[in-house]
């Protein structure tokens, strides 16, 4: 190989796109060193947060660049092949154009199980290995102890993009942006990640001229952010949603939350499956008693198994403190 | 060895384990609720959650390894918090019913309340409208008390069964049984249900019926491994042995005759092994497969219906001696068999389907007329306010009172076929290498001019495995396979006392050991009264071909209800 890979992620500080932010350069070199007669990789294209497009962009306009990112790992890494893990409709319009840039490469396409939570790399090495979709408990993480046991690179479409244009040198700091909600200009955009959320929605023409607050980092589990927040960069996976103030109905909004993580949590674990359950009926019965979702809020974030559980009380934390008060 | 840090103290333990192993080596106490040693952990119940320097969150003792030295607290205010609120959570979606519940008083929620000031009625029962389920007649489970640990979906995967599943309803996750599967009664999902969501059939409402029969003969039996397990029930040590008990205990609940379903043991381990002669010297429908585990013969009448022909028509010790209750006993004490009602105690769930089979019945007359588990017949025991620890040992009435020192059915049968086989004495009576507690024991013993395998299997998921085998060919030459559909046999039955777990179930079955050894007749066939009932009264071959034989047929699923 021309170049030190993992140097060079580690150079650009590159981490993941998820929305862990794990860094990269560790996360490929952890897998590298394992030993192991077999090495596995899997490219992440299962998103599922709502409100959150930016894998399904990158899909449809730089194809082979994910590719070349994944083809740069299966070079670093010895023995390994590798997987793109894509949700049911990406599968359907990906499939066959991502064929024709896998040519011989060891790279096979699969189609997602389950929903939202199919998304979590333990999540994925279960449902390839063809069993029940549940996440597993870590440690052992998948780089030391993944797919059918063996050590498992597990990335995001964003990240082998990010790691593809590394390897081409033409890497420039740039992420992508999911911007919905109240906004003029809908859409998907490549910019710096140092930019503040004020920036990018400036710079995309979308800065509001009303009262509003927005959801950072996520369309389900970001946190909520006024107008005078906005001067920093974005958390989790990049994804703004504005909404007008004056014409949001708060709890309405975390209805619309608790819908989601009720659907697409595994169940599993108390605090989680209860937690939500009860936060769910409170807005039901329109009484929110503070103490009850304070505790339910501190299992949540003390107690879950997964990421899914241990990030879902963020936005109905920063909701009801700063909107709702 | 590595050594870790648990709240202060440095101690030492194995790689690989698992932080809740390494404290309770070291008596250092983790509340566990999902937690079961038969299982892998599913840490869905996050009681157990403890602090560990350098993570953010709480992790769950029971799943997190110990690394070398990791600092560990098991408790503070901050863990005491979590699992107030999340015992709150669960008894939230649990429908209390402690009175009839089969934890009776060992409840491991309950346990926890006081220590952690939880409210039990915080929040509404969710699940108050969930319905009960009843699997044949052997088996409820009242899913309003269920707790989601899985366990129950575990155990039943455990034993190669999979009949419960999970299944999404709304947007919540449901216990359910399996549209397509069946049931096999065993009843490990109750041995392994930490809330009580599990009882058998009858276990607190129809208990006081045997008694009930006034106008009847009551005549009790009880199965071999209930003395080391019902002892349990009222604060005895594992494994102690109370037959004189029971037989006191049974006299003051007022039944007329106390027998011992050990003597109905042997009659089956003879049959069995004039069954094992024959099809040695005929070598077909080799290899013979026990038939007195009802699950797993009803596992096999529906799974494996191609080995249904070497399932051993000898009826169960339970049956048998029923059978002959009711018409060798009843001539003789010049009775109406219709006015004798016979009771079991089992340490068995699927014992009360098995006396339902048509297959079973005598004469018309279905052989036993009630089974209670070891569970039921302490509660009814409790009910009528005998304390079993305080009864003074009495005997087992004459005729069906003094059983052989056997051992397991396929080594006390091998052991009569043997002798009649070779014309020899047996010198080794005890098979070794087919005793303890691992799942599959072999051995192979040089019967005349060819060495024969036996096997015993303890565990359904063991078998199914081990049968896959046999078809695919991978396993062959076996004469004999004994198999036991619960983990560790009986003494771990889906009708013994809860808790169970390895080390229980170990402990309950040494003392059955000792029991054998004590014996002086070792043989089933040289028991006095199998001897005389063979000489005077199975002689005609029809009736004893009523008495101690049975018949299996391909079967669909049993009945599943709502209720």
């Amino acid at each position: 190989m021309a170049k030190d890979i993992i140097k060079e992620l580690k150079k650009y500080n590159l981490s993941g796109r998820s929305g862990s932010g794990f860094p990269t350069g560790l996360k490929w070199e952890l897998v590298k060193n394992c030993r192991a007669d077999k090495k596995y990789i899997i490219c992440n294209g299962s998103e599922g947060e709502p409100k959150n497009f930016k894998d399904k962009f990158i899909l449809e306009n730089y194809p082979e660049i994910v590719i070349e990112g994944i083809k740069t790992a299966l070079e670093a890494i010895d023995n390994s092949s590798a997987f793109i893990y894509l949700r049911k409709d990406y599968y359907q319009k990906f499939n066959d154009n991502l064929k024709k840039l896998i040519k011989e490469l060891p790279i096979k396409i699969i189609k997602k199980q389950g929903g939202y939570l199919g998304g979590e790399e333990t999540v994925i090495c279960e449902a390839i290995e063809g069993k029940r979709p549940e996440p597993r408990i870590k440690p052992p993480f998948p780089t030391e102890f993944g797919l059918w046991g063996y050590p498992t690179l597990v990335n995001n479409v964003e990240t082998f993009y990010c790691a593809g244009k590394i390897s081409q040198g033409r890497y420039e700091g740039t992420r992508f942006y999911t911007i919905t909600g109240d906004v003029k200009n809908q859409g998907v955009y490549e910019l710096p990640e140092k930019y503040t959320v004020k920036e990018i929605l400036k710079k995309t023409d979308n800065y509001p001229d009303f009262d509003f607050f927005v959801q950072s980092g996520g369309g389900a589990m970001g946190e909520i952010l006024l107008e005078k927040e906005l001067n920093k960069t974005i958390q989790g996976i990049g994804c703004i949603v504005v909404f007008n103030a004056e014409k949001t109905d708060p709890f309405a909004l975390m209805k619309e939350w608790t819908k989601f993580f009720l659907a697409e949590n595994c169940d599993r674990c108390t605090p989680c499956r209860e937690g939500i359950y009860r936060i769910d009926e409170m807005l039901n019965n329109k009484k929110m008693d503070k103490q009850t979702l304070n505790d339910i809020i501190f299992v949540l974030k003390e107690t879950s198994l997964c990421p899914l559980g241990a990030n879902a009380y963020k936005p109905f934390e920063t909701l009801i403190k700063k909107i709702i008060k | 060895m590595i050594e870790i840090i648990i709240n202060g103290k440095k101690i030492k333990t194995e790689e690989g384990k698992t932080i809740l192993e390494a404290a309770r080596e070291n008596n250092i106490d983790i509340p566990v609720l999902c937690n079961h040693s038969d299982l892998k952990p599913g840490a869905s119940c996050r009681i157990c959650a403890v602090e560990i320097k350098g993570s953010k969150k709480l992790l769950p003792a029971c799943a997190t390894k110990a690394r070398p030295n990791m600092e560990v607290i098991t408790d503070s205010p901050k863990i005491s918090k979590t699992r107030k609120i999340n015992l709150e959570l669960l008894f939230s979606q649990h429908k209390e019913e402690c009175f009839d519940c089969v934890w009776n008083g060992e409840c491991s929620l309950l346990d926890l309340v006081d220590k952690y000031k939880v409210k039990i009625n915080r929040f509404d029962d969710r699940k108050k409208n969930y319905p009960v389920y009843q699997f044949g007649n052997a088996i409820q489970f009242d899913s309003s008390k269920c707790i989601d640990c899985r366990n129950c979906i575990e155990a039943c995967h455990l034993q190669g069964v999979d009949f419960l599943e999970i299944k999404e309803k709304g947007s919540l996750f449901q216990v359910v049984p399996s549209e397509t599967k069946d049931c096999i009664y065993c009843g490990q999902c109750l041995i392994h249900c930490p809330a009580g969501a599990f009882e058998s059939v009858g276990e607190f409402e129809d208990i006081e019926k045997p008694l009930k029969q006034k106008d009847k003969i009551v005549v009790f039996q009880f199965a071999p491994s209930i003395r080391s397990t019902l002892g349990e029930e009222f604060g005895l040590p594992y494994g102690k042995l109370v037959t004189g008990k029971i037989v006191a205990g049974l006299k003051r609940l007022g039944v007329d005759k106390i027998f011992d379903t050990c003597v109905g043991a042997d009659f089956t381990t003879t049959s069995e092994a004039e069954e094992v002669v024959e099809r040695i010297k005929s070598n077909k429908n080799l290899p013979v497969l026990t038939s007195c585990c009802p699950s797993w013969v009803k596992f096999l009448e529906q799974k494996y219906p191609e080995f249904i022909p070497n399932i051993s028509t000898t009826r169960s010790p339970q049956v048998i001696l029923g059978g002959l209750i009711k018409t060798y006993w009843a001539q003789e004490q010049g009775l109406d068999p219709k006015k004798i009602f016979v009771v079991s105690i089992m340490p068995c769930t699927a014992k009360k389907f098995e006396i339902i089979r048509p297959e079973n019945n005598v004469l018309g007359m279905r052989p036993v007329d009630c089974v209670l588990t070891t569970r039921e017949f302490a509660r009814l025991l409790m009910r009528h306010k005998i304390d079993l620890s305080k009864l003074k040992p009495e005997k087992m009435d004459n005729m069906f009172g003094n059983p052989s020192g056997g051992g397991g059915v396929m080594e006390s049968a091998f052991r009569t076929a043997y002798e009649k086989i070779t014309n020899t004495k047996l010198k080794n009576v005890e098979f070794k290498q087919v005793r303890g507690m691992q799942g599959i024991k072999e051995t192979e013993v040089k019967v005349g001019s060819k060495t024969r395998k036996i096997a015993v299997i303890n565990g359904l998921g063991l078998a199914k495995k081990f049968m896959e085998e046999i078809k695919s060919g991978k396993r062959k030459g076996y004469t004999c396979i004994e198999v036991m559909a619960c983990p560790g046999g009986c003494v771990g039955g889906g009708g013994q006392p809860v808790p169970t777990d390895a080390k229980i179930r170990e402990k309950r079955a040494l003392s059955l050991y000792e029991v054998d050894k004590k014996k002086k007749i070792r043989k089933a066939h040289e028991n006095p009264i199998v001897k005389k009932i063979y000489k005077e009264f199975l002689k005609d071959k029809k009736l004893a071909h009523k008495i101690l034989h049975t018949s299996y047929s391909r079967k669909g699923r049993g009945l599943i209800k709502k209720i």
